[in-house]
C-alpha cells in the first residue's frame, strides 16, 4: 500500500511539473535566445489568469482558454519592441533591474485594475471531480491540464527542431554573430520567441485561475519556481527544462510524502545539488556568449 | 564635471513622482497637530487580502470620527501601513511609536506579527488593539497589559464550529484529518481542535502542517484520500484557504470539508461552487443590526464592495478606542487601561454589546457558525454565507465560549 501511495505522488508530481514546465519553458527561451532574465514573466502568467477569469465570464471555459494566451501573447509584442529590445547587448544587470520594474509597475497595474481582492473562478461542471485509473486518483481537470501541455509540448519541439525558424533560433542561441554574418537578422525571431513564451505562461495562469488564488501578487509567487526549473535544467535545453520541470514536482510530492515539512524546501535542495554536481544544469549547454 | 540636464532631471523627478504613486499608495499620512494613531496590517503577503479590507475599514472610520468633530477636539491622525513580516511589523510599531508620536496601535490579522507588536507595546508603556489576529496564546500565556485582542480567538472558533458539526452528528467517534497552517496561529488552532476533538469522543487520524507559501494542494489532498477520513478539517489562513477550497472542490473528494478558521474574504475569493462546508465568523455583512447594517451601507458606498470582517472589526476597534479617549478625556495608556478594564460595555453591531474580560484583555462578544448558500440563491457574488444562530445561546452568559482562568494561562505583569 505504501508504495502504492507513493507513486500516487508521483504521478501527481508530473502532472505539476507540466504545469511549472509551462511557465520555464519561456522564460529559459528568452533568456537562450535573448541573453534577457525575464524576471517580468510572472506578470505574463498573472495577466493570463486575470485575463481568463474576464474572459469566462461571456465566452465560456473553452475559447476563454485560447483567446487569453493569445491576447498576452500580443501584449508580448509591445514588451519585446519597447522594452527588451533595448537591452539584448546591454549589461545584463540593466534587463535584470528593467523587467523587475516591469513586474512591479504589472503587479500593480492589476491591483488598480481589478483591485486587490481575489477575483474567483470555477472549473467547468464537466471537469469538476477526480477518476480513479487502475489504483490513482486524478482530478478530472488536471488531466485536462496534462494533455494540453502535451500537446503544446510537442508543438514547441517541433518548431524548435523541425522547421526553419526553429534552426535559426537554435543557431541564434549558439552563434548570434553567424547568424548576422549570414545576413539573417534574429529580430523578429526574437519577437515570436517572446510572444511564444509569455504567451505559454499566459496559458499556465489562465489553466491555474479556477484552482488557485487569483491575486495581484501571483505572478511573484510562481517565479522562483520558475526560476528553480531553468537553473536546474540548464539554459539552452529542451529537454534540460522538461525533465528538470518533471523532476520538481515529483521531488517535492515524495518529500510531502516522507517528510511534508520539508516539501517547499526540498526544490531548493534539489537545485543546490545539482550545481554542486553539475553547474551548469542537468543538460545545460555550453553557451559562448554567456560565457 | 558632470552635468544633469534640466530635461533629466525634470524625466528623473517625474519617474520618482510616479513610482512613489504606484509603490506606495498603502501609506496612508495626514497632517501634524493631531491625535496620532499608529494602524499596521498585512497588505501583501497571503493575509495581503483580508488585510486590505481591514485597511478600508480603519480609514472609513477614522473618517466618520473625524466628520463628527474627532476625539477631544482634535482630528485624528491616522497613520496606516503594510507590516510585511512579524519583524518588520516590531520595527514599524517602534517608529510610529518613538518618531512618528502614535499615542495608540491597532490592527494586525498574523498572530506572528502580533505577537512581536505586542512587545514593542509593552515596551514604550503604550496599548495596542490586536484586532484580528486570533492565536489563543496571544491573550494567554503571552499576554501583557498594554494588549487588547478583539478578534475571537482559536478556541472560540473550534467550539462555535464545534458546536454546530456535534449537533448534526458529525463530531461523535468521526475521524477526522486536519490540514493545518504551520505558524503560531495555526499550531495554538490545532491545539484548540485538539482540545475539542479530545472532550468529544473525535478522532484525528492524520494532521499536516503546511507552509504558508503553498499554493498547489494535490500532494496533501492525495495523503487524505489515503486516511480515508470521515470530515477534513481546515485549520489553514489566508490565501491558503482560497487555494484549498478551490482544489478540494477540484478534487471533488467525498469527504466533507469543514474549518475553524475562515475570513469572508478567503470566502469571497475561493468562488460560489467551489465552498462548502461549516465554518466559524466573528462577522458578516448580512447581519441583521442596525449599527451594523448602517457601516455596511456606508462603507459599501464608499468602496462599492461590501465590507469583509477584518474591514468591520478594525473599524469597530478604532470607533470604541475614540469613545473610549473622549470618554476618560485623556490618550494615556494607564487611563485607557482602566477605563477597558472597568469592562466598559461597547456596541459593536451585534445582538448584545461586548467587552474586554478584565484579566486577560479577550473582547468578550458572540460569534456565528456558517454554511454556504447553494449558488442559485445567492443575491450577489458577496451573498455567499447563511449565518447560523449567534452562540453562545440569547440566555447563556457571553463568556461560555472563552476560555476560563483555569484554561487560559495569562498572568498579567503590574
Amino acid at each position: 500500500m505504501q508504495f502504492e501511495f507513493l507513486l500516487e505522488q508521483v504521478v501527481n508530481g508530473l502532472v505539476l511539473g507540466g504545469y511549472y514546465l509551462l511557465i520555464a519553458l519561456g522564460l529559459s527561451l528568452i533568456f537562450s535566445v535573448g541573453g534577457i532574465v525575464n524576471l517580468a514573466h510572472g506578470a505574463f502568467y498573472a495577466l493570463g489568469a486575470y485575463v481568463f477569469v474576464e474572459l469566462v465570464k461571456h465566452l465560456g471555459f473553452g475559447a476563454s482558454i485560447v483567446i487569453s494566451p493569445l491576447a498576452v501573447a500580443l501584449l508580448g509584442i509591445l514588451f519585446e519592441r519597447f522594452i527588451l529590445r533595448r537591452f539584448y547587448t546591454a549589461d545584463p544587470i540593466l534587463s535584470l533591474l528593467v523587467t523587475f520594474g516591469l513586474a512591479m509597475v504589472a503587479e500593480q497595474a492589476i491591483r488598480m485594475i481589478w483591485g486587490a481582492a481575489p477575483v474567483s473562478t470555477e472549473i467547468p461542471q464537466s471537469f469538476r471531480g477526480s477518476v480513479i485509473l487502475g489504483d490513482f486518483l486524478f482530478s478530472r481537470y488536471r488531466l485536462l491540464i496534462l494533455a494540453v501541455i502535451a500537446v503544446v509540448l510537442v508543438a514547441v519541439w517541433l518548431l524548435l527542431h523541425k522547421t526553419s525558424f526553429g534552426r535559426v533560433v537554435r543557431a541564434g542561441i549558439q552563434r548570434p554573430d553567424m547568424v548576422a554574418a549570414l545576413g539573417i537578422r534574429l529580430q523578429p525571431y526574437m519577437i515570436a520567441i517572446v510572444m511564444l513564451g509569455v504567451g505559454m505562461a499566459a496559458l499556465g495562469g489562465a489553466f491555474f485561475a479556477p484552482i488557485t488564488t487569483v491575486h495581484p501578487a501571483m505572478g511573484a509567487e510562481i517565479m522562483t519556481v520558475a526560476f528553480v526549473v531553468v537553473v536546474i535544467g540548464g539554459l539552452g535545453s529542451f529537454w534540460g527544462v522538461v525533465i528538470s520541470a518533471l523532476l520538481v514536482g515529483v521531488v517535492r510530492g515524495i518529500a510531502i510524502h516522507f517528510q511534508p515539512a520539508a516539501g517547499e524546501a526540498s526544490i531548493y535542495i534539489l537545485m543546490f545539488l545539482v550545481l554542486l554536481v553539475r553547474p551548469r544544469g542537468l543538460l545545460g549547454e555550453r553557451i559562448e556568449k554567456f560565457e | 564635471m558632470i552635468r544633469t540636464s534640466r530635461r533629466t532631471l525634470l524625466r528623473a523627478g517625474a519617474a520618482f513622482a510616479g513610482a512613489s504613486a504606484l509603490g506606495f499608495p498603502a501609506i496612508v499620512r495626514a497632517q501634524a497637530e493631531k491625535i496620532r494613531i499608529g494602524h499596521l496590517t498585512p497588505l501583501t503577503g497571503f493575509l495581503g487580502v483580508i488585510g486590505s479590507y481591514a485597511q478600508l475599514g480603519v480609514k472609513l472610520a477614522a473618517e466618520e470620527i473625524n466628520q463628527s468633530g474627532g476625539v477631544l477636539g482634535k482630528q485624528v491622525d491616522l497613520l496606516s501601513e503594510d507590516s510585511i513580516n512579524p519583524a518588520t511589523a516590531a520595527t514599524k510599531a517602534q517608529r510610529m511609536l518613538e518618531q512618528d508620536g502614535a499615542v495608540v496601535l491597532l490592527g494586525e490579522i498574523s498572530s506572528a506579527s502580533s505577537l512581536t507588536i505586542m512587545q514593542v507595546a509593552e515596551r514604550n508603556k503604550k496599548v495596542f488593539f490586536s484586532t484580528g489576529a486570533r492565536s489563543d496564546a496571544l491573550r494567554g500565556k503571552n499576554c501583557n497589559k498594554y494588549s487588547f485582542h478583539c478578534d475571537i480567538p482559536n478556541t472560540v472558533m473550534v467550539n462555535a464550529v464545534g458546536t454546530a458539526l456535534s449537533q448534526k452528528g458529525m463530531v461523535k467517534g468521526k475521524k477526522f484529518f486536519t490540514l493545518t497552517a504551520d505558524y503560531i496561529f495555526g499550531h495554538d488552532l490545532l491545539k484548540a481542535a485538539k482540545a475539542f476533538f479530545g472532550t468529544h469522543d473525535a478522532n484525528l487520524i492524520g494532521d499536516e502542517l503546511i507552509a504558508i507559501d503553498v499554493t498547489d494542494f494535490s500532494p496533501y489532498l492525495l495523503k487524505v484520500r489515503q486516511a480515508k477520513p470521515d470530515v477534513v478539517c481546515c485549520n489553514l489562513a489566508g490565501n491558503q484557504v482560497t487555494n484549498l477550497v478551490k482544489q478540494y472542490a477540484e478534487f471533488g473528494l467525498p469527504y466533507p470539508l469543514v474549518g475553524f478558521n475562515l475570513n469572508t474574504g478567503d470566502a469571497w475569493a475561493a468562488g460560489a461552487g467551489n465552498l462548502s462546508g461549516t465554518w466559524p465568523t466573528v462577522w458578516y455583512h448580512t447581519l441583521n443590526n442596525p449599527a451594523s447594517q448602517a457601516f455596511v451601507a456606508a462603507f459599501s458606498k464608499k468602496y462599492g464592495k461590501p465590507p469583509e470582517n477584518h474591514a468591520w472589526i478594525d473599524y469597530i476597534t478604532l470607533k470604541l478606542l475614540a469613545e473610549a479617549i473622549n470618554t476618560t478625556k485623556s490618550t494615556d495608556s494607564n487611563e485607557l487601561i482602566a477605563y477597558f478594564e472597568k469592562q466598559s460595555q461597547f456596541d459593536i453591531g451585534k445582538a448584545r454589546k461586548a467587552y474586554f474580560r478584565s484579566w486577560d484583555h479577550q473582547m468578550v462578544q458572540e460569534a456565528y457558525p456558517f454554511t454556504v448558500k447553494p449558488k442559485d440563491q445567492m443575491k450577489d457574488q458577496w451573498d455567499m454565507l447563511v449565518l447560523g444562530d449567534a452562540v453562545p445561546a440569547a440566555n447563556d452568559p457571553l463568556e461560555t465560549i472563552y476560555p476560563t482562568r483555569e484554561q487560559n494561562p495569562c498572568e498579567m505583569k503590574a
